[in-house]
């Protein structure tokens, strides 16, 4: 038996995570470096998944598969795909950079030390937490990216929301324009509500895979949650579901990953869970932790559940163009960051919403490439911003002003992160949004029409949100603000080095992706049109 | 004949007939678990009545603690010997069933009671009392709360070391109830469970008042749910001629052996069947805390001792689904058309309700107790489906609740203040950061109540689901998914408290309890965690046990 890659890669961040809380309360940057190490470990594991994977080889690769809890049918089967490796290489990627981002961010506040009364308890270790739950989410994302058994998806779908949780609530962002009082408030409703909707999604999901265990018990003798004999049996036609029961089970996946995603209109827990929380996790949500939600959709939506998939599209695909239309709109009205920057992501979703159901290889592609391009010009932009938020102490755009003269290093790297947020070519995220657009146009050519439209708004909020933070004259309150610390360029000179050569080059991704996207589109009988040119024409040309 | 001799036949009459009883067969080593624990019952009133005062307290810990484990380890041997499947019998004169079910609730309930006698028997939680280490229970149970005579017997150090032996009769109790196989040996086990279960919630040292309330509440409700059972009995027996599982449900399928002489006129009456049988699901109802028959349950929870509490809510829900899944599986399945409808609506009320309602909730204890009750909705869900893995899951989710349910009440034993526990839940504030480790124990509990994957709760909760699913009722799994997502609110509720919040200065402190109650705790995290991650070889053993013998 070969060496259980993908489960290694998931255990050595958990076994991190377990360090790193075990490091004793007073030696915090011990614990610091602990998480750190075990990341750095994680992506090399991650790096050696994806040398190993070969793009045109079997559509699962890496497999592992052991018996788990034999009386629900469930079995601990691994394995990745194109687009699975490639998502575990961001998450691998981006959680150094998180961790490096946020290593001041639990340390606790030098006020509080000194302040009398009641002070925590000798065992409250706030900065081995921080990272021991970045860790903890980072194994369960892993797992998740790799899983085949619907179930032990389904299990750590829903088991990664109680570490975010804890770091969305426990760990807020200081810069708040309230009282202290008022920051834990807005923290503690923003940690709740991403919980329960989410936790909501996760039930409903949890009655679909009931449902999808019935079904398979009924039809094939004995449940599976299998993802690769569950379409093996659709293609061969031994499961047979019945059209409603289909649509039923689709929705109740589909709902849990809209919810996950976000998707227009359950999308508003992301703003409130982004503002409230520091940058690094911020980054960690929206970067890596949602994209399960996209991820899910292309494997488990349309894998089990192809004809639903495709009874469902025009609504999918109108809510994704609502996302992002209106995640645009609302980003150009904020005045809050991060919340611009949450809001943006709700429009980029959208993108990548449309080009998984828009069931074109070029769409697909495009998806898939946006996920990884939107995890690394997302972690620039919002780490980015992070550090300027904490010189400033404020998350509100009036408050900054010609930041370009006092700290031009920092101007630049944010600019960079607008840019490719913006989708400037030559950056990373344009290919991707890219293929999207030409994905959707040649099957829908009004949505992909509409779709544009959000290029165009991602001008406008990213450039204004530049125009009105870093030109123009330096406000007094700014002072003389530092610019970038060793540590914080050693966070984006890497990230952005990245997207300038998935920008130019983007080859190597899309040869391990294309291959997965073809599967994909196969499972749900679908061929990319053909391009549609009259046949006078192609006489004419020749 | 001469007078003489009708006088001598009328001695041989009266002499002759003894000669025909035949003496009871017992199958003593099949009924040892029962047997051992209600002598060691005896033993420990006995041990009150001849052993001075202070060598009682380890004497009797360790009688009920040796005699919970050999009952236990009897328990195992009866099932390793094959006694759960193949060599399934009815004994005891046919009012016992010693089958898988029976064996594997019984060996539940004596885990949870040893485990409870270990919360039981903690004495460094209430701060001495006269130089004294007292536990949770009245000095004497017998004094007026406050008066002269409870003053004198805390001053003396007194304590109950009556709870005990009151233990192992309410477990004797426990073990026959899910055992029964006829419905008068039902009856019998309930009144002996439920006695001692009513004054060991009145003898809570603190607040004694609250506790005689809850006690006198619970003994009422209680009262008239026996009722309900006994005379649900009463007309069962007017309709089949017999009190036997068995031989009601031969009745009811039709295939009648003989007609029972005195109540030949209403044998066969399907009024009294169907009026009979609600009435015993109620009196089962009751004790399971369903909807609507749950009112007892937040009072009675909150006002009882803590290590009460947690043992009944554990113990008492074991034994009660035990004998609910005997009844509808073993006597009425042919009624299955009659009480389906019923039950659901009883199941959907209860998720939602206990659900809804705990969200209200600002007393913890009251707050585990309407979220028991939408734990019974869950179980019951499993229970209605009517398939051999209906059984499983649900004796796989009572085994899974118990532990949980013990661990978090012990927990709520260790956060206190000057006036004892701090059950309120705005003295919970800050926990978190005051003690990391009792808040993120609980939090595991509360997750676990919330059936978030990894723990047991999750896999319970996924079993019973797919029961109900595979049962054909996919509706009820539908409503169970949205009242989970309500319960999930109020456990998160507790979460922010405990860890987002900063402490308020002069909160509770957490008293560090002794190897007992640590141990307790112990045990209920490694069960939750374990049958969370690696459930397979506890899910077997309930789909073993899943075969009831008629």
């Amino acid at each position: 038996m070969s060496f259980p890659l993908l489960t290694a890669a998931a255990v050595l961040p958990a076994a991190g995570a377990i360090a790193t809380a075990a490091v004793p309360a007073a030696r915090r940057t011990a614990a610091k470096w602990t998480a750190l190490i075990a990341s750095l470990g994680t992506l090399v594991l991650a790096g050696v998944v994806l040398a190993r994977f070969e793009p045109g080889g079997d559509r699962y690769q890496l497999t592992e598969s052991h018996a788990w809890i034999a009386d629900f049918g469930v079995r601990y089967e691994l394995g990745v795909d194109g687009i699975g490796a490639a998502l575990i290489g961001l998450t691998a990627l981006l959680m150094p950079f998180i961790i490096l981002a946020g290593w001041r961010d639990a340390d606790p506040a030098e006020e509080a030390e000194g302040a009398g009364g009641d002070r925590p308890g000798r065992r409250w270790r706030p900065v081995q937490g921080f990272f021991a739950l970045i860790l903890m989410v980072e194994a369960m994302v892993i797992i998740s990216f790799a899983a085949t058994d619907v179930f032990l998806f389904y299990i750590f779908f829903e088991a990664m929301l109680i570490p975010m949780y804890f770091l969305i609530g426990g760990f807020g962002d200081r810069a708040h324009a309230q009282s202290d009082e008022e920051a834990a408030k807005q923290r503690t409703y923003a940690a709740v509500k991403f919980l329960l909707y989410n936790l909501a999604g996760g039930l409903i999901m949890l009655a679909a895979v009931v449902g999808l265990y019935a079904v398979t018990a009924d039809q094939l003798g004995e449940g599976t949650f299998s993802l690769q004999r569950i379409v093996e049996a659709r293609a061969a036609g031994e499961l047979e579901m019945a059209v409603t029961t289909e649509r039923l089970l689709f929705l109740g996946f589909f709902f849990a990953f809209a919810i996950k995603a976000p998707l227009w209109p359950l999308h508003t827990w992301l703003p409130n869970a982004m503002g409230e929380s520091t940058a690094p996790v911020a980054v960690l949500i929206t970067a890596v932790m949602d994209k399960v939600g996209t991820f899910a959709m292309l494997r488990f939506c349309l894998g089990l559940f192809p004809g639903a998939s495709d009874w469902a599209t025009p609504v999918i695909l109108v809510l994704a163009l609502i996302s992002i239309v209106y995640g645009a709109l609302l980003a150009v009205g904020q005045r809050d960051i991060k919340r611009l920057i949450a809001y943006a992501s709700v429009s980029h979703f959208g993108f990548i919403v449309l080009g998984i159901f828009a069931m074109t290889s070029q769409g697909q592609s495009g998806a898939t490439l946006y996920m990884v391009n939107h995890g690394i010009s997302t972690a620039v932009l919002m780490l980015v911003a992070g550090f300027l938020i904490s010189r400033r102490g404020s998350r509100l755009i009036a408050d900054y002003g010609g930041v370009q003269k006092v700290a031009p290093v920092l101007a630049g790297t944010f600019l960079i992160g607008g840019l490719a947020t913006l989708s400037l070519p030559g950056l990373a995220p344009f290919v991707s949004e890219f293929l999207v657009l030409v994905g959707t146009f040649s099957r829908y050519p009004v949505i992909g029409i509409i779709a544009t439209a959000g290029i165009v708004l991602a001008a406008l909020y990213v450039l204004v949100l530049y125009q009105r933070t870093m030109t123009g004259p330096v406000k007094e309150s700014l002072g003389r603000m530092p610019d970038l610390r060793p540590r914080e360029l050693a966070v984006a000179a890497p990230l952005i080095a990245l997207l300038i050569f998935l920008g130019v080059f983007p080859r190597p991704l899309t040869e391990i992706v294309n291959p997965a996207v073809e599967h994909t589109l196969s499972d749900v009988r679908k061929t990319d049109p053909r391009p549609d040119v009259p046949a006078q024409d192609l006489e004419a040309a020749k | 004949m001469s007078p003489m001799a009708s006088v001598h036949s009328l001695w041989t009459l009266s002499a002759e007939e003894p000669l025909n009883v035949q003496a009871p067969e017992i199958e003593y080593a099949q009924l040892a678990p029962i047997l051992i624990v209600v002598g060691a019952a005896v033993l420990g009133i006995l041990v009150e009545a001849f052993l001075p005062r202070r060598a009682r307290y380890h004497t009797q810990t360790l009688l009920a603690a040796v005699a919970l484990a050999s009952a236990l380890a009897s328990v195992i041997g009866l099932a390793a010997g094959g006694h759960g499947t193949t060599k399934a019998l009815v004994a005891g004169m046919g009012s016992l069933a010693v089958d898988g079910p029976a064996l594997f609730l019984q060996g539940t309930v004596l885990l949870v009671a040893l485990v409870a006698v270990l919360t039981f028997a903690e004495r460094r939680l209430d701060p001495a009392a006269h130089g004294k280490r007292v536990d949770s229970f009245a000095a004497q149970a017998a004094a007026t709360p406050g008066g002269a005579a409870e003053q004198a017997a805390v001053k003396a150090g007194f304590t109950t070391t009556e709870v005990f032996p009151i233990l192992l009769f309410a477990v004797a109790g426990l073990l026959v109830f899910p055992a029964a196989n006829d419905l008068l040996t039902l009856f019998v086990a309930l009144e002996v469970f439920s006695l001692p279960l009513y004054v060991l919630c009145a003898l809570a040292r603190r607040q004694r008042l609250l506790s005689q309330e809850a006690a006198v509440k619970y003994f009422l409700l209680g009262a008239f749910a026996s009722a309900f059972l006994l005379f649900g009995t009463a007309l069962m027996y007017g309709y089949a001629g017999t009190v036997t599982y068995g031989g009601i449900a031969q009745v009811i399928s039709g295939d009648l052996q003989q007609v029972e002489p005195s109540v030949a006129d209403t044998m066969g009456n399907d009024a009294l069947l169907l009026i009979g049988g609600a009435l015993i699901l109620m009196g089962l109802l009751f004790k399971v805390g369903a909807v609507p028959f749950h009112m007892w349950t937040p009072d009675v929870y909150q006002g009882a001792p803590t290590p009460v509490t947690g043992f009944m809510a554990a113990a008492t829900k074991v034994a009660a689904f035990g004998a609910l899944l005997r009844i509808l599986y073993v006597v009425l399945p042919g009624l299955r058309w009659d009480w389906r409808p019923v039950m659901w609506g009883v199941v959907i009320v209860t998720m939602l309700v206990g659900a809804i309602v705990a969200v209200t909730q600002t007393d913890v204890k009251r707050l585990l107790a309407y979220s028991s009750i939408a734990h019974a909705g869950f179980i019951l869900a499993g229970v209605v489906a009517t398939t051999p893995s209906g059984i499983s899951s649900v004796l796989f989710y009572l085994l899974a609740y118990s532990f949980v349910t013990l661990g978090a009440f012990a927990v709520v034993t260790l956060v206190r203040d000057a006036g004892g526990e701090a059950t309120h839940l705005s003295k919970w504030v800050g926990l978190g950061r005051r003690s990391p480790l009792v808040a993120a124990v609980f939090a595991i509990f509360l997750l676990a109540f919330a059936g978030i994957p990894l723990t047991s709760g999750f896999t319970g909760k996924f079993a019973v689901f797919k029961a109900a699913a595979e049962g054909g009722a996919g509706a009820l799994v539908v409503v169970g998914v949205v009242s989970s997502a309500i319960a999930a609110f109020f456990y998160i509720r507790v979460i922010v408290l405990m860890f987002f919040n900063e402490p308020q200065p002069g909160g509770p402190s957490v008293a560090v309890p002794s190897a007992l109650t640590t141990t307790a705790i112990a045990v209920g995290v490694a069960v939750t965690v374990v049958l969370g991650v690696a459930p397979q070889y506890f899910l077997d053993l309930a789909g073993q046990a899943g075969v009831f013998v008629r």
